[in-house]
C-alpha cells in the first residue's frame, strides 16, 4: 500500500550490486549504510522493538492474560500507566496489563510482518525469475496474469478468505503474502531480463546447464541486493495490511492480539480518557514503521552506485 | 565596445563530496559577427563558461566574476531580466538534440512560444515565420511537418530545428554547445556548413563550443584552448593550428587524425583528465605534460600575452614547445 | 484510440470474470453456509432454503445462474442475512456514501499532494520543501486506521468542533475527517512521487532549452515540465484508486458513514455470502474501470505511445 509504484519501476530496472561480483561491492555497501544516520537510527529502533517483543515479557510482573481484578470497573483512575501496580503502560478495559498485551501484540504483528513478506519474497522472485528467464510466450502469459491480480481489490479478497478459511493467524501469514507477491514479481522479472543477457548466463547457457540450475544457481542470487532491498519495504507493508485486518476485527482472535487489534480497542476506549489504551500500540507502530522505511531507504542507497 | 566581454569567470558547484571548481579565471571578448571556437575536452569546463554566462547553471552552481553584454553586466542577474537577452539577443543550442527538444511537445508549440513571448507576435504569424525558418534550415516540407512531435525526427533534423528555433529572434550572438557531437559524420558535416551558411547570411556572432579540432579548422577565426577549466591558450586559428605554442594543443593537434601523414598508430596525450574534485597548486596540464618542469607543479602559470593576437599560460618558452 | 481502449476493454473483462470465478469458487468451498445456526434446522427446512436461493444445483449451473443474472440482469441476487433485501438494495444504500467521500479523498489526496510535491521540487532545499518532505515521510506512517483515531481525538474529545460519526445525508462536518483519514497517505505518497519526478525532468535538457529561450519559470514549469512530471504520477492513481476502496472499510466502520463498507465487514462476519461477493465484483469492476480510465489518460498525455 505504501511502497510507491515509483519504487516498483526504479528496483525493476536498479543495477544494484550483486553478491557475485565480489565482496567489496558489499563492504562498499556497509560502509555507505552505516554513514547515513537516519538508517543507522532506524536499525538501532528496530533491534530495540525486537528487544521488546523477544525479552518483555520477563520484565512486567503481569502476564498478558491475567485480569487486574483491583482495577476492573475503575480503569480510568486505577488503571493508568504506573510504576508501582506494575502495570507500566496500564491496563486494557478489561483490567489486563496493556505491557504485556503491547509485548504481545509486537510479537504477532512483527511476525506477521516477517512472514508474509518472506512469503511474498519467495513467490514472487521465483515467480518474476521464472518469467523473465524464458521470455517470450511464457513471460507474456505470466505477466498478463499478474497484471490481471494487481487490478483486484487484494484487501477484499483477503478478507473473503479469512472469512471462508477461519481466521487464524496462520491463515493471515499466507493471504497476506500471497496477495503481495505481485510486485515482487515485477521487480524480479525485470532484473532478470537484465541479467540474463549477461556473459556469465550465456555461458553456462553454452556449456549446457539446465534451466532450473541456471535460474538457481546464476539468476537467483543476483537478484538478492533488489530482493532485499524490497523486503525491508516490505515487512512495513505487511504490518499495517495486518493491522489493518485486525482493526476491522477481522484479523487475530482474542485472546491473541496485535498492533492494529489493540489500536482498534484503544480507539473505541479514548473517549472514557484512557489515552494510553491508544498511544502506547500507537507509539511502537509508528517507530517501527518509521525504522522500516529509513533501513529500507538506506539500504537501497547504499546498494544502488548509481545514487550515490 | 566588445559585443561579449567575459572578464575572469569562475564557476564552483557544491557537491555532496564537496566543493568543485569548474572554471577558473577564463577571460575572452567576442565582437560583432566574430566566431570563436572554445576547444577542450570533455569536463574542461568550456560548456560551464557558456551556462554561467547566460545563467543557466545547475541549481549547485556559483559564478563569479564578470559577463558583460553590449557594455550591461549580466552576470548573476535576476531570471527575469536575463529573460529579456536569453534567445532574443543570445540564443543556445545544445549538444544532445535527442533530449534537447521537449518530447511532450509539439515542435510548433515550442518554436512559435519563442515569437509570441519574445516579438509579441499573434500565433499565425508566428507559426509562418517558424515554417520560414524550417525552410532556412532545409526541413523538408516544414509546413506539414511542424505540428509533429520531436521523437518522429531524426537527430540530424532535430538539430535543425533547434538551430532554427534558436534563430527565430535573429540573436546577436549564436553558442552552440558541441552541436554535433551526437550525431552521424555526414550528418556533422551538414550542420556545420549550415551553421556557417547561417552566420553568414544573419551575420550572428558564433561561439562554437567542440572537443573535435577537425570542425574548428574551417569554421572559426579565433580559438580558444581550454584545460582543467583555465585557458591554456588563445589565439587565431589560423596561428595556433601553425604553431602551437603550449603542450596541450600541441597534444590535441597530433592526436588528430590526418590523410598527409602516415602512421600507424594515432599519437595520444597520455593520462587521463584531471579530477576537478581535487583543485590544483599548479598547472592542471602539469601530470599529463611531456614538457612539464618543477616550477609547473608549484605555481600555475598565468595567462599572458605573446604576441598581438595570442595568450598563452605555460612556464616553458614558446620555442621549447614547438 | 477507439481500437486502444477496445484492446483494454478486452483485457478488463477476463479479469472481472476471474475475480468472479475465484470468488464464487471459495464460497462453495467454504465450510459451513449461511444457514449454519445455533440450533440445527430441520432438514426439510434446510432444503427448502437451499431450493430457494438454488443451493442444490451443482457449483457450475449455481455459477452459471449468478454470472447471468449479474450481466443480463444487473441483479446480484437476495442477501441471506439481510431479510426482503437484495444485495442490489444494500448496494445502493451504501454505495452513494462511500462515491461522496471517496470522491472528495480522491481529490483532496491528488490536489493537495500533486501541488505539495511540485512546490517542494521548484523551491528545491528551501524551507518549503523542508516542510513537505517531512508531511509526506510523517504522514506515511499514518494510513486511515491510525488517522481516523486521532482525528476523532482532536476535533471531536478535545476541541470539540467535528462530530464524531454519522453521515446525515452528507453535510460537510461529516464528511471533513473521513475524508483527511482517508486521504492523508495517498497525499503523502503522492507528494512524494511527484516531488521526486518533478526534480528529475527539471533536470532535463529541454527544461535547460526551454531557459535558454527565455520562458519566464512559470511557463517553464507549467507549459514544460508538467505533464512529463505527472506521468508517473498518473500511473500511481490506479494503485491509489484500490487503497482508498479499501480503506473506505475503515471509514465506514469507524465513523458509521453507512457505506458499503459496514456491509461488507458485517456480512463477512456473518458469512453473507451474496453480498460479499457483490461488492467485491463491484469494486473490482470499478477499480477496472478506473485503471481503464488511468491508461487512457496516461496515453493521451505521451506522445510516444502509439494506440
Amino acid at each position: 500500500m505504501l511502497t510507491s509504484r515509483k519504487t516498483v519501476e526504479v528496483l525493476e530496472t536498479a543495477e544494484l550490486a550483486a553478491p557475485i561480483e565480489g565482496r567489496s561491492l558489499w563492504a562498499d555497501a556497509r560502509i555507505r549504510f552505516f554513514r547515513n544516520k537516519a538508517a543507522v537510527a532506524g536499525l538501532i529502533i528496530l533491534i530495540l522493538v525486537g528487544m521488546f517483543a523477544a525479552f518483555g515479557s520477563y520484565v512486567t510482573p503481569w502476564s498478558n492474560e491475567e485480569v487486574d481484578w483491583a482495577v476492573l470497573g475503575q480503569v480510568a483512575e486505577m488503571g493508568r500507566p504506573s510504576l508501582e501496580t506494575g502495570h507500566y503502560f496500564g491496563t486494557d478495559e478489561l483490567g489486563r496489563d496493556l505491557f504485556a498485551r503491547t509485548v504481545q501484540g509486537t510479537q504477532i504483528s512483527l511476525m506477521v510482518g516477517l512472514i508474509g513478506a518472506l512469503i511474498a519474497v519467495v513467490v514472487g522472485t521465483v515467480y518474476g525469475a521464472t518469467a523473465g528467464y524464458h521470455g517470450g510466450r511464457v513471460d507474456n502469459i505470466m505477466m498478463r496474469i499478474v497484471d490481471v491480480l494487481m487490478s483486484v481489490p487484494y484487501m477484499f479478497v483477503l478478507i473473503l478468505l479469512l472469512v471462508v478459511f477461519g481466521r487464524s493467524v496462520l491463515m493471515l501469514f499466507v493471504g497476506i503474502g500471497l496477495i503481495s507477491w505481485l510486485d515482487m514479481a515485477r521487480i524480479a522479472r525485470g532484473q532478470t531480463l537484465s541479467i540474463k543477457n549477461k556473459e556469465f548466463v550465456e555461458a553456462a547457457h553454452a556449456i549446457g546447464v539446465r534451466p532450473s540450475v541456471i535460474i538457481r544457481r546464476h539468476i537467483v542470487p543476483n537478484l538478492l541486493g533488489v530482493v532485499i532491498v524490497y523486503s525491508t519495504l516490505l515487512v512495513p507493508s505487511m504490518i499495517i495490511y495486518e493491522s489493518f485486518i485486525s482493526f476491522l476485527g477481522l484479523g487475530v482472535q482474542e485472546p491473541s492480539t496485535s498492533w492494529g487489534a489493540l489500536i482498534s480497542e484503544g480507539a473505541k476506549q479514548m473517549q472514557y480518557g484512557t489515552l494510553w489504551m491508544l498511544l502506547c500500540p500507537l507509539f511502537f507502530f509508528v517507530i517501527t514503521l518509521f525504522a522500516f522505511f529509513f533501513v529500507g531507504d538506506g539500504l537501497r542507497d547504499a546498494l544502488d552506485p548509481k545514487d550515490r | 565596445m566588445a559585443l561579449f566581454e567575459v572578464n575572469d569567470l569562475n564557476v564552483k558547484f557544491q557537491t555532496n563530496d564537496g566543493t568543485v571548481s569548474a572554471v577558473n579565471g577564463v577571460t575572452f571578448k567576442v565582437n560583432e559577427g566574430d566566431t570563436l571556437a572554445i576547444v577542450g575536452e570533455s569536463g574542461s569546463g568550456k560548456s560551464q563558461t557558456a551556462f554561467a554566462a547566460i545563467g543557466l547553471l545547475a541549481r549547485n552552481g556559483r559564478a563569479s566574476g564578470s559577463v558583460k553584454w553590449d557594455g550591461q553586466e549580466i552576470l548573476n542577474l535576476p531570471e527575469a531580466k536575463l529573460n529579456k537577452i536569453r534567445s532574443s539577443e543570445i540564443a543556445m543550442i545544445f549538444q544532445d538534440p535527442m533530449t534537447s527538444l521537449n518530447p511532450f511537445m509539439r515542435v510548433s508549440e515550442q518554436m512559435e512560444e519563442v515569437l509570441t513571448l519574445h516579438r509579441g507576435m499573434s500565433r499565425r504569424a508566428a507559426r509562418t515565420e517558424c515554417v520560414r525558418m524550417l525552410d532556412a534550415v532545409r526541413i523538408p516540407d516544414a509546413n506539414a511537418r511542424i505540428t509533429m512531435y520531436p521523437h518522429e525526427f531524426s537527430g540530424g533534423m532535430r538539430q535543425r530545428i533547434m538551430i532554427a528555433m534558436s534563430l527565430l529572434c535573429r540573436p546577436r550572438l549564436l553558442i552552440a554547445d558541441e552541436p554535433t557531437t551526437a550525431l552521424d559524420v555526414t550528418v556533422q558535416a551538414q550542420i556545420m556548413d549550415l551553421l556557417r551558411d547561417i552566420k553568414d547570411e544573419f551575420n550572428t556572432a558564433l561561439i562554437l563550443i567542440t572537443h573535435d579540432l577537425g570542425i574548428v579548422a574551417g569554421s572559426c577565426e579565433r580559438t580558444m584552448v581550454m584545460y582543467g577549466g583555465r585557458i591554456m591558450e588563445r589565439g587565431t586559428t589560423a596561428e595556433i593550428f601553425a604553431t602551437p605554442t603550449h603542450p596541450y594543443t600541441l597534444g590535441l593537434l597530433e592526436a588528430v587524425p590526418r590523410l598527409d601523414r602516415k602512421e600507424d598508430v594515432l599519437p595520444t596525450i597520455p593520462g587521463e583528465p584531471p579530477d576537478m574534485m581535487k583543485g590544483f597548486v599548479g598547472c592542471p596540464f602539469e601530470p599529463r605534460c611531456p614538457l612539464a618542469i618543477d616550477l609547473c607543479k608549484a605555481e600555475a602559470p598565468a595567462l599572458e600575452w605573446f604576441s598581438d593576437s595570442r595568450v598563452r599560460a605555460c612556464h616553458r618558452k614558446p620555442e621549447d614547445v614547438a | 484510440m477507439l481500437s486502444f481502449i477496445l484492446r483494454r476493454l478486452a483485457i478488463a473483462i477476463p479479469t472481472l470474470l476471474i475475480l468472479v470465478v475465484f470468488s464464487y469458487v471459495i464460497m462453495y468451498a467454504a465450510p459451513g453456509g449461511p444457514f449454519d445456526m445455533e440450533r440445527t434446522l430441520p432438514p426439510e427446512v434446510m432444503a427448502n432454503l437451499e431450493a430457494k436461493y438454488g443451493l442444490d444445483k451443482p457449483l457450475i449451473v449455481q455459477m452459471w445462474n449468478y454470472v447471468y443474472n449479474v450481466v443480463v440482469h444487473f441483479d446480484f441476487g437476495p442477501s441471506f442475512m439481510y431479510k426482503d433485501q437484495t444485495v442490489n438494495d444494500i448496494v445502493s444504500q451504501g454505495f452513494p456514501v462511500t462515491l461522496t467521500y471517496g470522491f472528495w479523498s480522491f481529490v483532496v489526496a491528488t490536489v493537495v499532494g500533486m501541488s505539495l510535491g511540485i512546490m517542494a521540487a521548484v523551491y528545491h532545499n528551501s524551507w518549503l520543501d523542508y516542510v513537505a518532505v517531512g508531511i509526506s515521510i510523517g504522514a506515511q506512517v499514518l494510513p486511515n486506521f491510525v488517522m481516523a483515531p486521532i482525528l476523532v481525538l482532536i476535533f471531536t474529545l478535545w476541541l470539540g468542533w467535528l462530530p464524531g460519526g454519522g453521515w446525515q445525508g452528507g453535510q460537510w462536518q461529516y464528511i471533513v475527517m473521513p475524508v483527511i483519514a482517508l486521504s492523508t497517505s495517498f497525499m503523502a505518497s503522492i507528494a512524494r512521487l511527484t516531488r521526486s519526478s518533478m526534480l528529475e525532468v527539471l533536470n532535463a535538457n529541454y527544461i535547460r532549452t526551454a531557459r535558454a529561450k527565455g520562458l519566464p519559470m512559470r511557463r517553464v514549469i507549467f507549459r514544460h515540465a508538467l505533464k512529463p512530471a505527472l506521468l508517473p504520477v498518473i500511473s500511481y492513481l490506479g494503485p491509489a484508486f484500490v487503497g482508498m476502496i479499501t480503506g473506505s472499510v475503515v471509514i465506514d466502520m469507524y465513523f458509521s458513514t453507512g457505506g458499503i463498507g459496514v456491509f461488507f465487514v458485517n456480512s463477512a462476519l456473518n458469512r453473507d455470502y451474496s453480498v460479499i461477493m457483490g461488492i467485491t465484483i463491484l469494486t473490482g469492476a470499478l477499480t477496472v474501470l478506473f485503471n481503464l480510465v488511468v491508461d487512457i489518460l496516461y496515453a493521451w498525455i505521451d506522445p510516444k505511445i502509439r494506440y
